[in-house]
Formats: C-alpha cells, structure tokens, sequence
C-alpha cells in the first residue's frame, strides 16, 4: 500500500508541527509516507470565492503529483471535501465548456484515493486504538465539511475516546460553524466575528484544556478568537493527540 | 439598500435583535429536527419531493397550460405576468374593476417579492394583512424578517406597544390595558382582523401549490385567517409564482408532509385550503390568478441555479443558518433572507446591484441549510456557481435572451491576488521561497494587520509563523528527490 501524505497548504505553511504528527502516527501504525514535493494547495480558496478557473491548475497538479499512490491522507476535512465534492463538479464543468475528459480523469482519479486522517485510520486502517497517550481535557468541535461534506460522524471521536489519559467534555451547540468559512472570515467579519465569539464562549463554558478539530483553518480562526479573549482553551490538531504518546507527549 | 456586510455590520450589534433571533431559531430548530425524525422515510419523501419538483420544472410549460386550461373550465380567469409591475397593474385593474377600495390579504411571500401593497397604495387601495405576524410588521411600519414567521425580530413586549400605539389607525383599536401575554395578543389581534373579514369584498391571496390536473389552488396556514380570506369575499385574486406547479394530486401528498414538518415542525398544518374556479352560492364568485415569472424562466434556464426553484418556501434553511441567526433578515434586502434569499434573490433579480453581488457570499458555506431542505437544495452548491458569476462574469439569460455579463467591478484587486496566488500555488519552488521568507521575517510581522487583513486582526489574533515549513522539515529529515537543506536551522 503506497500512501502519499497531502499535506495542503495551510499546514505546510503554518502548521508544520500537523503534518509531522501525521508522519509519526502513519509511521507508528506501519504505513509507509511518502510526500511528493510537486504538490500545492486543493484550489479551495480559489473555488469557493468564485473562481473556479483558477482552480483548475491546482486541481491538475494535485492528480499528478499523486498519481503514484493507492491513497492519499490529509489532515484537513475542508481539503478532502473540496477534493471530492468539487473536483467532479469542475471537471464537468470543464467539460461543458468543451475542453475534454481530461479534467474528469483526472477528478475521478483523485476523489477515489483521498481520505480526510480520521477517516484513513479507521476505514482503510481499520484501527481506533492507535496507542496515543494525552493526558489533558479536551473538547472536540466537528468541522463542517467533515461533518457534512465527508460525513465523518463519529469516527474523530471514537479514536479521540481510545486515547489514553484523555478526559473528554461535551460541547454545547458542536455542529454550529465557528464561523471561519475561508474568505467568508474576511467579507462578513462582522457575522464571522460573532460566530466566532459564540463558538469560544461554548468552547471556554465546556472548561477543557485544549479543543481539537480535524482542520487547522478553522482552528486559527477559533484559536485567534479564544486568544483575542484571553481564553485559557488550546486549539490542537487532532492528528497531534493521536501521536502523542507516553514517550513523548504534548 | 446596502450590501449585505454593511448591513449585517449593523444588525450584528444589535444584541435584542440577536437574542430574539436565537431564542427562536433555536426553538423552532429543535423541534423541527424531533418532528423530522419521526418519519423513517424522510430522506425518501425528501429525495421524491425533489424529483417531482425536477421534473415539473423540466415541462413547465406544459403543466401551465393544463393548469391554464382547468382554472378556466372551472369558472376562474388566468392572467399573465411577466414581471412585477405587470403583475400589480393586472392585480390594481381587478380591485379597481370591483369598485372596492381595500382588500383582505393572505399571508403570500410572491406579494412582498413584487410589492403589492404599496402599488395598491398608489393607487388609492389599502391592503390589510391578516396573518398575525403580517400584521405586526404593517401595523410597525416595518418588513418581514422571516419567511414563516415576519415578525420574528419582535419580541411580546415590542408587539403589545405596536398594538396599543398603532391598531386604531387602521380599523379597531387595541382593548385597553392590553398585556405581553401571548393570549391576550392573540385576542386583540382577532378582534381587530374580525371586523375586516366580515366588511370586505375582495381576497388577495398567493398559494403554496397549483395543482394542474385540476386547477386547484392549494394555502397550507396555521391561524384560520386565510381560510375566511378564502371563503368571505365575493372576488378572490391569487398571485402565484409558475414555479408553485405540481403535475397531480398524488404529488401534494409529498409536499404536505414535507411542508409542515420542515417549517412549524407539525405533522399536519393546522388549515389546509383548497379551491378549484368558482362555484354558485359558495365561496367568492370570480377568481382571478395571476400566474408571475419575474424572472424564474431566466433563473430555470441555469442549470445549476434552477434547483433554486424547488423551494417551496418553508424556511428550515433559515431556521439552521448561523448567519441569518446573527445578521437577521433586514440584511438580505428582500423578502427571501437566508439561504434561500442569498441564491434566489440574485437569480430573480439578476447581479444589478453591490447588494445582489453580495448576497452569494453571505454564507460560510456550512451546509447545515443542505441538510436541512426539505427538497434538498444543494445551497451551498448554487452559493459558489453565483460567486463565480460575479467574478467571472459569464453566459446568463435575462427576459428569455441569452446575454454575457461582465464581471462585477469591485472585485479587480481580488482578481489579482487571486492570480497571483494561484500563481504561486501552482509553482511549489516560488511557494516555498515565500515560506521561507515569511519565516525568515516572523520577528517582524505585525499582531495587527493593514489593509483587508484588518478585518482578520480586528477580533482575533493571527497564528504564529513556525520556523520552518512542513515541507522543508520533510526534506530537511527524511531527502527526497527534490530535497534542498533550509539555511536556517528550525528551532
């Protein structure tokens, strides 16, 4: 089994620490990671605010620079979601513009070998237990496109539950989007803002240390509204709970 | 109007505005979902009241004419409208012709979406609202809010002073000493609606389905009040969207079930009214209904934003969305707010104004009013192909032509960020020069940014830059092919 690591964008630049967590729990398990350097950004900023043209060449090079693989794992539910929702839909809209299959080639070969981490572990891997060991109070907020893009459920949770030393807390109001939304965050600020206020006020009422999420793009706009509060509640990425372990922990 | 941000920067601060709106949608949110889960097949009746809408819409033109047809051998008279203004000539000549100088209303979204009430104003007719929440909000001076529920930004303490300070300008005044209860508000505003009922001649209405088989009309309501409209008056005139269309009876049973469920969270609603022409000695003796485009052949010629035109308008979208919780209805500057509003209003209307090319954005595209629809609306779908229209400009049809709008003006320096990006994206080496310059200067960059980022930092702080890339830490540890050593060390 080839597994190539798309690390997107956002986590290659800002958030290194994601992608080498990642890379350790891949390798813990004894999957073999490879990581093609030729790779970039889904195109999902571009296609969500509207253009969809600029999207394209992300959307060709991501299917090249994985085309090796059997599966690609990304620690990102909004990436994995754009990759399988949107990609057909800019492959069929390529092609109703006349240019060709190749783009929905290209599409069906990466919608079918990409897996959101949480997703990977337990249907291709088929593992909750990953012999993670993190010893703090921790809340989960389900993303949205994991939750109703990718459909997740329950699947974050049941590695999270497996997790040595964790003490889970219930989040009121969980499926609420924090409000981040790409660009939305800064065309609405106001609405986002305000969202994103409720959303830190549910995350500080629930008194966990840390709150965890499968994407980092919400998680900076949650972590920067806690922040900006003075919340003493951590944004963490949930592939950094999962390779924490009693040798080395968070 | 303003674009939405604007306005939703307004709306937004209103902390009343926002708790009533919370309270309530939170309400009704609930119950809906517990009404929803009471059927086993929900997602097969969601699934057929979506096919049965497609396929409607796909022969529109031929159920019309069956429609057409049996209104007509059932004794009523069928007017077509092209836009607004010709729909509220039509409707202002039949008052006119009665002789009559006001008129009972049906609670009916296609009326605000023309604006009937003020054209009959124009023309010396006063229009009265009969729906409870209708009422509030003319007897406020204000608009609806909501599609279901138009007062509710109101509170009971808010709509017992409009009562008290306003009924007695337009009919019956408030009892004296009237209370917040909810019973009592009830009463006032039936008393007061009572003496309308009895004392006018002419109904207007607007219908929730149309049934061609046999030219049926069919209101599905709550308080009784449409069913006197319905039955009183001796001239009913219905203006109805084509899109309102189902081919037969046996299609209403998926609706009526999906309807109530989705907007009250009821099994049932409470009055469902149904007429067919006009019949001798029972009921209003001329029915005229307006059949109104206004720009939904345009909207059906999209293949993508048709699927807008399933809405049966139950408002579940609104209900689920955390921006119209936040920004209230007022912001969307159409009777259609929400999720709904944000794909139809620029589709009906056309991207005519900094408003309608607003509204695709005004959405984190959370998809919670997908799962909600009860005709499975692909919201978020038809959210990002309108946001490309704005900024890319493209094929669409206004008034039956086939025309190519230019991309909207605002969005140049966007355009080319966005290029340059995609630039960058698409050239991993540039990408990761550029990582490493921002890495190289993290001491420096500001907490608070400059420019458009300022929406960013004005109410959160920005991540920390780490050191060094993912992707330099991969090439850095483990080679590869492509590898080069960063020339800083990461910390």
């Amino acid at each position: 089994m080839r597994v190539g690591l798309f690390i997107t964008c956002v986590n290659d630049t800002l958030y290194p620490r994601t992608g080498q967590a990642v890379v350790t729990l891949l390798e813990r398990l004894g999957v073999q990671v490879a990581f093609p350097m030729a790779q970039s950004c889904c195109g999902q900023p571009q296609f969500n605010t509207g253009y969809r043209h600029l999207a394209e060449p992300l959307m060709r090079r991501y299917a090249t620079a994985f085309q090796d693989v059997d599966h690609v794992v990304t620690p990102s539910g909004s990436c994995a979601a754009m990759i399988r929702d949107n990609y057909p839909r800019i492959a069929a809209k390529a092609a109703a513009e006349g240019r060709g299959d190749a783009m929905s080639e290209a599409a069906a070969g990466a919608v079918a070998k990409t897996h959101e981490l949480t997703e990977f572990l337990v249907d291709i891997l088929g593992v909750t237990d990953v012999g993670a060991y993190f010893p703090h109070t921790v809340t989960y907020h389900p993303t949205c496109h994991g939750l109703r893009v990718l459909r997740l459920g329950d699947r974050p949770l049941r590695l999270l539950e497996k997790v040595r030393g964790i003490e889970l807390r219930e989040l009121a109001g969980a499926e609420e989007c924090c409000g981040f939304g790409g660009t939305f965050a800064v065309k609405n600020p106001a609405v986002s803002a305000a969202m994103g206020a409720d959303k830190a006020r549910a995350l500080d009422d629930t008194g966990a240390a840390a709150v965890c999420a499968v994407d980092n793009s919400c998680l900076v706009h949650i972590g920067g509204t806690l922040a900006r509060s003075g919340s003493a509640v951590r944004p963490v990425h949930i592939a950094e709970i999962l390779a924490s372990t009693e040798g080395s922990v968070l | 109007m303003p674009a939405f941000p604007r306005a939703a920067a307004v709306s937004t601060r209103d902390g009343g505005l926002r708790a009533n709106l919370r309270h309530a949608t939170h309400t009704i949110r609930a119950k809906r979902a517990a009404a929803v889960a009471e059927l086993d097949d929900w997602e097969r009746l969601r699934a057929a009241g979506a096919a049965i809408k497609d396929r409607t819409l796909r022969h529109l033109d031929h159920y019309l004419v069956r429609l057409e047809e049996n209104v007509t051998r059932a004794g009523g008279t069928v007017h077509w409208a092209a836009d607004a203004a010709e729909a509220n000539r039509i409707v202002t000549d039949l008052v006119r012709a009665t002789g009559e100088r006001e008129v009972v209303k049906v609670k009916s979204m296609v009326t605000q979406e023309i604006g009937l009430n003020a054209a009959l104003a124009e023309a010396g007719i006063r229009a009265y609202e009969t729906d409870l929440a209708e009422l509030i909000v003319q007897l406020g001076d204000d608009l609806p809010s909501h599609i279901l529920v138009p007062a509710i930004h109101r509170n009971r303490g808010e709509i017992r002073d409009i009562f008290r300070d306003r009924m007695a300008q337009w009919g019956r005044p408030a009892p004296e000493g009237l209370t917040d209860r909810p019973a009592d508000l009830a009463e006032a505003a039936r008393l007061h609606l009572r003496e309308k009922f009895l004392r006018s001649k002419v109904a207007i209405s607007g219908a929730n389905f149309m049934v061609a088989e046999t030219g049926t009309l069919v209101v599905v309501e709550s308080e009784g009040n449409g069913r006197m409209c319905l039955t009183l008056p001796e001239t009913l005139i219905s203006v109805v969207g084509i899109e309102k269309t189902v081919p037969t009876w046996q299609d209403l049973e998926v609706f009526l079930q999906l309807l109530p469920r989705s907007s009250t969270a009821e099994r049932m609603n409470p009055y469902t009214s149904m007429w067919t022409g006009t019949t001798a000695e029972d009921g209003p003796r001329a029915f005229h209904l307006v059949l109104l485009d206004n720009g939904r052949t345009d909207t059906l010629a999209d293949r993508v934003g048709r699927q807008a035109l399933r809405c049966i308008r139950c408002s579940a979208c609104l209900n689920v969305c955390p921006v119209y919780e936040r920004a209230g209805g007022h912001a969307y500057g159409s009777p259609y707010p929400g999720p709904i509003g944000a794909i139809l209003t620029p589709q009906l209307r056309g991207l005519i104004s900094p408003l309608e090319e607003s509204l695709p954005y005004a959405s984190s595209l959370c998809g919670a009013c997908y799962d909600a629809c009860p005709v499975a609306i692909d919201i978020p779908e038809v959210l990002v192909h309108l946001r490309e229209r704005v900024v890319e400009g493209g094929e669409v049809t206004v008034r039956g032509t086939r025309t190519v709008i230019k991309p909207a003006r605002k969005h140049a320096a966007e355009r080319a960020l966005m290029r340059t990006a995609g630039w960058v994206l698409d050239h991993p080496a540039a990408l990761r020069h550029g990582q490493r310059l921002a890495a190289r200067t993290r001491r420096f960059h500001p907490r608070r940014l400059p420019g458009p980022g300022r929406t960013w930092t004005d109410s959160r702080e920005l991540p920390e830059m780490p050191a060094e890339s993912f992707r330099d830490w991969w090439a850095r540890t483990r080679g590869g092919p492509t590898a080069t050593r960063p020339r800083e060390q990461a910390s």
